[in-house]
């Protein structure tokens, strides 16, 4: 039988537990002939040797650490959306498969060599880049979250998707390799007059955002590289506009095109979306940066309580302003709050893990956690932003989640009111 | 080639801007290539509000309802009332504050410009960059009609694109005021707390999670 965890879950309420006197949800049941004092059935035989995989991949018994999509969320699966498998995860480097996709019109296929990059309007020089240009210049490598403005946007009515991956998977932490706009751009120069840029994509949706020139200049990157390798086509092999702290959208991937002018360009993608509406029918717009959030990893719907005893709390903060700095945790629904640990390294505008050891004696439980950061921002509760915003904002939905344990182990996705 | 393409770089500052080049940058790594007018204009297809970037055409809503019945139609409906899960284009007016919001060019875009750009840019979904200029403009001058914008025999073109008033186009809220809610100053309750806890939800409940 092939090993999945998750069916495995659904189904635990049949089996007893087995072998460990604390145990109270039933996982797999191990082979006994690879338990000690047996001689395990892959040791007296050879394995795979180095000819075989040339490009690893994760073991056949991590098959269900995957992204996964909503199906029903979308009219078609090229301009979707998938989530990271953040339930899964340890650190803060997602490995690069598992980053969540956003497409507007599918991955586009580019051959490198075809690759260019043109920056043009107003500027001293007109330029075009070819990939090779690109890697000459100075380069630097950083790591920085990206998470969709959506992340969270299905549960602003209500507790809505029983899942970690689905409620908070649209973020992904990597290493960046690629040169600073503020570097490119000494080769172009850059006119007075020079505000905004528009980024485009070259894929088929031609994704457009604009940008303030100062962000552009502060941190900016164009990135041809994440966590050592060369980008992932789903995130725009082979160059992508990196932003960091500020809505994913505006990475534009495939990138194309870097044009400078006087005024914003008002595209579809930052008007008709992206733009948080309101109670009173106004919208703001231009809402790009990401506020501070965190979000209970483990225990969580995908990972319930299987032992009774010793539990190690496991979560992910981050904010578009800076650097976390500090996460609290509650088992009470927020009445009360524990500090937990963070783990560097604690950079600016990537991901932090935290972890909090606790005790369990199968008691119901309700989980939170809220992340601080060094602009001394908390973690709102969902019913401060309705507050302010309404329901129907879709966007920047970064609400302290509520996982309900029941006696069981079991974890389910509620909301507290 | 280093000195070539200092010449061609002095060379198009001159006729790019028509003066003196001696205000402009130096480059600093003397990487990458000096763009020609014709290789810009071939990607520069954006279109601003004011309605700089507009491509010379123009078309009526009269002759719009042709194409966009043989372009849009499969997925938006005959007159913009969306097919399955694709987007309606028309109609919304009046529903932005209240709990079901639809959000359409005509009651939602603020800019004309941005419904002739998008569509150009990306539309008919799988044929991007396919449609001419004029059936661009024809296409936007029918949701401009269906919307009750414009009537159906007006001339839309890159002359006047700019000048279109739509509904909405007051309707957005700059600059972001965020943070928008008390920040405690780092300071959050943290013993005997007053929060809810009562549960009034679960996912479990509303079961639409996929399930795997």
């Amino acid at each position: 039988m092939k090993f999945s965890r998750r069916n495995l879950i659904k189904s635990f309420a049949a089996l007893g537990s087995v072998g460990f006197s604390n145990r109270v949800l039933a996982q797999d049941k191990p082979n006994p002939n690879n338990l000690p004092p047996n001689l395990p059935e892959w040791t007296p035989d050879l394995g795979a040797g180095v000819d075989e995989n040339p490009y690893g991949s994760p073991s056949e018994f991590e098959s269900d650490v995957i992204r996964r999509n909503v199906p029903w969320l979308t009219a078609s699966s090229q301009s979707s959306v998938n989530f990271t498998p953040l339930q899964d995860l340890e650190g803060i480097v997602t490995p690069n498969g598992l980053c969540f996709e956003r497409h507007h019109g599918g991955v586009a296929e580019i051959n490198p060599t075809d690759y260019r990059l043109m920056i043009n309007g107003l500027v001293d020089r007109e330029m075009i880049f070819s990939l090779d240009d690109l890697k000459r210049f100075p380069q630097v490598n950083k790591f920085y979250f990206l998470e969709c403005a959506a992340n969270g946007g299905m549960e602003w009515k209500g507790a809505q998707l029983n899942g970690c991956q689905y409620t908070f998977g649209m973020v992904h932490n990597v290493q960046y390799t690629g040169v600073k706009l503020s570097d490119l751009l000494r080769e172009t120069g850059l006119k007075p007059k020079a505000k905004w840029v528009l980024a485009e994509g070259s894929d088929t949706s031609g994704m457009t955002r604009s940008i303030p020139v100062e962000k552009i200049l502060d941190d900016c990157l164009i990135a041809w590289a994440m966590n050592g390798e060369a980008l992932r086509p789903e995130q725009g092999y082979p160059a992508r506009l990196v932003v960091p702290g500020w809505e994913g959208n505006m990475w534009v991937k495939w990138i194309r095109r870097l044009e400078f002018g006087d005024k914003p360009y008002m595209t579809r993608e930052e008007t008709s979306k992206y733009t948080d509406l309101l109670r009173n029918g106004k919208a703001r717009m231009f809402t790009w940066v990401m506020e501070a959030k965190s979000v209970v990893t483990s225990p969580s719907p995908e990972k319930p309580i299987l032992y009774k005893g010793i539990q190690q709390l496991r979560g992910l903060a981050w904010s578009g302003k800076g650097k976390i700095k500090r996460v609290d945790v509650s088992l009470d629904g927020g009445k009360n709050w524990r500090t937990a640990q963070l783990h560097a390294p604690i950079m600016t505008k990537s991901l932090v893990r935290f972890t909090l050891p606790f005790e369990w004696r199968g008691e119901e439980l309700l989980i939170q956690s809220r992340a601080i950061d060094e602009t001394g921002y908390v973690q709102p509760y969902i019913q401060e932003l309705q507050k302010i915003r309404g329901k129907n904002s879709i966007y920047h939905n970064n609400s302290i989640a509520t996982w309900l344990v029941s006696k069981s182990g079991k974890v389910d996705n509620v909301r507290l009111g | 080639m280093y000195v070539w393409v200092k010449i061609i770089s002095a060379l198009m500052l001159t006729s790019l801007i028509g003066t003196s080049s001696l205000e402009a940058s130096e480059r600093a790594f003397n990487l990458g290539s000096i763009a020609t007018s014709q290789q810009v204009k071939g990607w520069d297809i954006d279109v601003r509000p004011d309605g700089v970037g507009a491509p010379i055409g123009s078309g009526t809503a009269f002759d719009g309802e042709e194409v966009f019945a043989e372009q849009c139609a499969s997925c938006h409906g005959d007159f913009g009332e969306g097919v399955d899960r694709w987007p309606e284009l028309v109609g919304g007016d009046g529903t932005l504050n209240t709990h079901d919001p639809l959000k359409t060019t005509g009651s939602y875009w603020p800019y004309a410009s941005t419904i002739f750009d998008y569509i150009y840019r990306a539309m008919p979904f799988g044929a991007s960059q396919s449609l001419s200029f004029d059936e661009t403009y024809q296409i936007v001058a029918y949701l401009l009609y269906m919307n009750d914008i414009i009537d159906d025999d007006f001339v839309l073109s890159d002359q006047n694109i700019g000048l279109i008033k739509m509904p909405n186009q007051d309707g957005f809220l700059l600059p972001d005021p965020r943070p928008d809610v008390s920040t405690i100053n780092g300071n959050p309750c943290m013993k005997n707390c007053n929060v809810p806890v009562k549960i009034i939800g679960k996912a479990k409940d509303i079961d639409v999670t996929p399930e795997d």
